[in-house]
């Protein structure tokens, strides 16, 4: 009976398929967004499935030479570690007293592993163009984990010292939300743009630059394994808004988390908008240089409780 | 299965942009067909850089001895089902380079053509037709 019951948390809600499909959904907001940005009328709201089912339907090419089991087992990486995150991060919001022992480190490992994949695939699919997007890749990883990592120890101080994901949202619970001071705010433009950063959205999607080097990791992907990088791509831009909102914002089981995160969705894709990308030596002075000092300083702050 | 199949390539369809020695005039009215006067995107149809994402080839130009090879190429390294829609005067036939020594003739020696949109440059109109006429096809 628990087994059914984990296996139902994983797979169906809010595990891999509640996920998926909702991730999906918000990628036609995107999609619209961008186009009425555009002045145009942009895709319908069925777009985003349609898309998925033609992929999965098609024909998967393996490339000559590419090391098959590594390119096609590279996409499920982003998958299998976004299900797990929605499991967790789901039972701590709804149920942050659980015995159920999820903290931080394990979340930002979990956070890594989507890049991994990529980087992965596309260093196994043998094309010039894939390997120098697979390196953009984990150059601007090593870019905008430091920035990252700060930024989450502020929160770990704020927090009084825990990294248990539920007592973070029990002390917000508590003392009111992290985000209503100086070092909260400071973290939170960290880890916003840092998010922008893993989704490798304009101004930081140096790694598939369509203009430079076509789809970048991608480009060798067809059919079902290219569905499935789309797939963890979407799971990604609806959990890492609701990451924010629980580390930030007081947690996401009241009513109030929607408008919360449609505000977040819609700053991302303004952001996506207005910004010319980034060179990729220009995005690691940015995170390092820039985004570096401006989490310590939120970490200044949060020392002094701030 | 067979109709998701079509269904789903019918509301989806991306396209891959063949250059294949155009005088560049195609290429830049295909362009247009992105911009927010014409905007395809309202019917899934999106430009995507690489021919292992695509579902319908825009070859444009006319088919000579050099590019016949690569021509070929990028139709093998698309995955199949996809069409291929030639776009341009050059491409229905040889245009004015019918005497040259160096063109081989018009795709369809070579490749399945499922439409030809003649003009040059076609509307973008004109293109929006054909690829619906493509699409019906199916
Ligand atoms: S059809 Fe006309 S515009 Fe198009 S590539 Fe040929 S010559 Fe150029």
């Amino acid at each position: 009976m628990n087994i059914v019951k984990i296996l139902f948390q994983y797979v169906v809600f809010p595990g891999f398929i509640f996920t998926g499909v909702v991730g999906l959904f918000l990628t036609w907001i995107d999609r619209k967004v961008t186009a009425r940005i555009h002045w145009r009328v942009g895709p319908k709201w069925f777009q985003p499935y349609a898309d998925f089912l033609k992929l999965l339907l098609k024909e998967t090419i393996v490339p000559e030479g590419s090391s098959k089991t590594l390119f096609l087992l590279a996409p499920l990486f982003g998958i299998i570690s976004m299900s797990i995150f929605a499991v967790m991060l789901f039972s701590m919001n709804f149920n942050p007293t659980t015995t159920f022992i999820g903290d931080l480190i394990v979340i930002v490992y979990l956070l890594a592993l989507p890049a991994i994949g990529i980087v992965l695939g596309g260093s196994a699919s043998k094309n010039v163009l894939a390997g120098v997007g697979a390196s953009r890749e984990m150059t601007q990883y090593l870019a905008y984990e430091l920035p990252f990592l700060i930024a989450i120890a502020t929160i770990i101080l704020k927090a009084g010292g825990s990294i248990k994901f539920g007592e973070i949202i029990l002390a917000q619970q508590a003392g009111g939300p992290f985000l209503y001071s100086i070092s909260g705010v400071i973290t939170a433009v960290v880890i916003l743009l840092t998010i922008q950063a893993k989704l490798s959205y304009v101004p930081f999607d140096i790694p598939e630059a369509e203009q430079e080097i076509m789809a970048g990791p991608y480009i060798e992907y067809s059919g079902v394994a290219l569905a499935l990088y789309k797939l963890g791509r979407a799971m990604m831009l609806f959990l890492l808004p609701l990451f924010l909102i629980s580390l930030l914002w007081g947690g996401f089981a009241d009513w109030w988390a929607i408008p919360k995160f449609l505000l977040i969705i819609v700053l991302i894709v303004l952001i996506k908008n207005t910004n010319p990308r980034l060179r990729i030596d220009q995005a690691l002075k940015f995170f390092w240089l820039g985004l570096g000092v401006l989490s310590i300083i939120g970490l200044v702050f949060a020392y002094y409780g701030l | 299965m067979g109709n998701a199949k079509l269904w789903g390539l019918k509301k989806s369809p991306w396209v891959f942009h063949v250059a294949a020695a155009s005088c560049n005039n195609c290429d830049i009215e295909i362009l247009d067909l992105i911009t927010p006067r014409w905007d395809v995107e309202r019917f899934g149809i999106v430009l995507v850089g690489s021919p292992r994402h695509a579902d319908a080839l825009l070859v444009t130009g006319v088919l000579n001895r050099k590019n016949l090879p690569r021509v070929l190429r990028v139709y093998e390294q698309t995955p199949k089902p996809c069409l291929v829609i030639g776009i341009g005067s050059c491409t229905c036939h040889t245009h004015m380079f019918e005497s040259s020594y160096n063109v081989v003739g018009p795709y369809d020696k070579y490749l399945p053509v499922d439409v030809y949109i003649p003009g040059c440059p076609p509307k973008p109109e004109a293109m929006i037709l054909g690829i619906v006429k493509a699409l019906k096809r199916l």
